[in-house]
């Protein structure tokens, strides 16, 4: 099977369990975003596929080729890590062929393979400066363009962007998305930013305590979420606990939600849907009473939270599509039923 | 962090303190050595006021030449040794747990409150043929027979380097442990094996620590006065026990105090071309 391929992974230190029997197949050219929050076993992970990271169990395995006993520095992976780690005493030249010196590539080809590699992350003519004189975004990119020196068979990268500001953020994960989708380059990218992972994955992988809650593609992770852990993570949503009536009925607050049951069997569990699918009318007949709490007027977007039997209830609308309700008002919440998603309790 | 600049008197008051100190013990006995380096010698014991340079002139000969290169020489092989072994010991150190760490930490600590006098007749007992160490390899069959290893250049060097080496692992150690983790683990995803990784980038990112450290320890390597002459031979000695023997045993104070300010001089002028061979390398690089 080609790709890669993580084999019941763990990664125990002491009595915590950091991995926990990671099953994972990526194959080539995807893009895959790790989620989670912090410390929850996505650096340990990414860190034993680069073989920084001994595994306690299990295995990682590319092209069919078992990489687990091959050590770091004969993998040729590309790596970038949070830190950076560039090497604070050579130029941007010399950090990027580093690993072409340590191959022993001559030096005209050195010198080429690095213009190249500056003109493909847009930093042409910098070879010669110093690293410590470089921006925040410049490093960024010398880190990548040196990771990525070799032809690396995978490109990992670790928090790669948290040391950025918020605007230079969005714009590098565009620009690693484009220069991924150029090289055709499978690529791993360790994140706790959400809407990092939306920009640029073809996989999500959502991982919570060491274990993959989920692994889809962002849309699909986003509109059918597998766990309350996963609803909750990605993006905001409202989750309300509903019961099964007679006929299997999902009930919210003795109002069953017109159109959504309950799966055979399961007479409690969890209902996650996104504020912008919540609509609420002035017409409480046939929907969930409630009483607005606060409104968050955003500009683009206008929050509405609504407080029904003691759950708050979030509705996003737009300021076009903006009901003329105020705090205080009673209003009817309708739940669509495609925009539902049921899960375990 | 910007500060204001100083403005009236009061805002140097500060440095009152520290500049009595170095002047009461540092700048007036160091000016008290040069005058005294001037002075005529008056047979039969002390010195009278004059500005003579015959103290100087008596230090340029092949055999004090020699005593100095020697001297020299064996500052800088002692510097050279204590860096070539603390450094990847301290590195190593640095990976260890805490415990382990401190446990290393304070033996090392110990070793610093033995005199130069013990660590001097501790080392020449280990290295004697009747009590020394030969013993041991002839026991464990390695030799036919013990053996003398002193009075030698061997021992000297030995007892030199025992006495630095703490002084060099604990200069060593602030600077290895704040060291990034990462920067290895960048060299080694490069493709770069560990201890090429160490070579390459680890020595390289504290070539000042390093340049440092190797001043320190020849300088300090350059003073022993007690070890050449309990563990080496007359040959052995250096130009520390040459100003001892002349101005406690010859009562000579002017022509000790000559040979001392030229051995400093000599020392500024050798640490000075150091630093700027570092300055240069930095600047090319």
């Amino acid at each position: 099977m080609s790709g890669l391929h993580l084999k019941d992974l763990s990664k125990r230190f002491g009595n915590f369990t950091a991995v926990d029997d990671v099953e994972l197949t990526v194959p080539h050219g995807t893009f895959v975003c790790m989620l989670g929050p912090s410390g929850c076993g996505k650096t340990t992970l990414l860190r034993m596929i680069a073989g920084l990271e001994e595994p306690s169990a299990g295995s990682v395995v590319l092209d069919d080729e078992d990489l687990t006993p091959v050590p770091t520095h004969k993998r040729n992976f590309g790596m970038v890590f949070q830190s950076l780690a560039l090497f604070p005493h050579l130029t941007v030249g010399e950090n990027i062929a580093y690993p072409l010196r340590i191959r022993g590539i001559d030096k005209d080809k050195r010198r080429k393979r690095v213009e190249e590699l500056l003109a493909l992350v847009h930093l042409p003519d910098y070879a010669a400066r110093p690293v410590s004189k470089l921006s925040g975004g410049q490093r960024q990119r010398v880190a990548i363009a040196r990771a990525l020196a070799l032809s690396p068979r995978l490109f990992l990268l670790d928090e790669p962007l948290s040391a950025l500001d918020a605007k230079l953020r969005e714009a590098m994960q565009v620009e690693l998305r484009q220069l991924q989708q150029k090289l055709g380059i499978t690529t791993i990218v360790v994140t706790h930013d959400q809407r990092e992972a939306m920009t640029m994955a073809d996989l999500v992988v959502v991982m919570g305590e060491g274990r993959i809650r989920q692994a889809a593609s962002p849309m699909e992770i986003y509109r059918k979420p597998a766990d309350a852990f996963v609803a909750d993570f990605i993006g905001s949503t409202n989750l309300l606990e509903v019961e099964a009536d007679s006929v299997g009925r999902a009930v919210f607050l003795g109002q069953p939600i017109a159109g959504l049951s309950l799966p055979e069997g399961m007479a409690k569990g969890l209902v996650s849907i996104r504020p912008e699918n919540v609509h609420l009318t002035e017409n409480t007949n046939g929907a969930i009473r409630g009483r607005v709490t606060f409104i968050r007027d955003l500009g683009g977007t206008i929050e509405t939270f609504v407080e029904a039997g003691g759950t708050i209830i979030v509705a996003v609308t737009t300021p076009r599509e903006r009901s003329n309700v105020e705090a205080g008002a009673e209003v009817g919440v309708t739940l669509p039923a495609e925009s539902c998603v049921v899960l375990q309790q | 962090m910007r500060r204001e600049p100083p403005r009236t008197i009061a805002d140097y008051a500060p440095l009152a303190f520290p500049a009595i100190m170095l002047i009461v013990f540092f700048v007036v006995p160091f000016s008290t050595m040069i005058a005294v380096s001037f002075f005529r010698r008056q047979q039969g014991g002390f010195y009278t006021p004059d500005f003579v340079i015959d103290n100087y002139g008596r230090f340029l000969s092949a055999f004090f030449g020699g005593v100095l290169g020697f001297s020299l020489a064996l500052a800088i092989m002692v510097a050279v040794i204590c860096v070539g072994i603390a450094f990847p010991f301290t590195y190593l150190l640095t990976k260890t747990s805490r415990r382990v760490q401190i446990v290393w930490l304070v033996c090392l600590l110990s070793v610093l409150s033995l005199s130069e006098v013990i660590i001097g007749f501790a080392w020449s007992t280990l290295l004697s043929r009747t009590a020394g160490i030969t013993n041991l390899l002839v026991a464990a069959g390695l030799m036919s027979e013990p053996q003398a290893l002193l009075p030698g250049f061997g021992a000297v060097l030995t007892g030199m380097v025992y006495q630095a080496l703490p002084y060099t692992i604990l200069m060593l150690y602030p600077a290895l442990v704040r060291l990034d983790t990462t920067l290895l683990e960048a060299a080694r995803t490069l493709g770069a094996s560990p201890l090429r990784g160490f070579i390459n980038i680890i020595v390289p990112t504290l070539r000042n620590t390093i340049i440092a450290t190797l001043i320190m320890v020849f300088v300090f390597a350059l003073g022993s006065y007690l070890l050449p002459q309990i563990l080496g031979r007359p040959q052995h000695w250096t130009l520390s026990v040459l100003i001892t023997d002349q101005a406690i045993y010859q009562s000579n104070m002017p022509f000790a105090a000559a040979m001392a300010v030229f051995l400093v001089l000599i020392s500024l002028a050798l640490v000075g071309l150091t630093l700027l061979a570092g300055g240069r390398r930095e600047a090319t690089a």
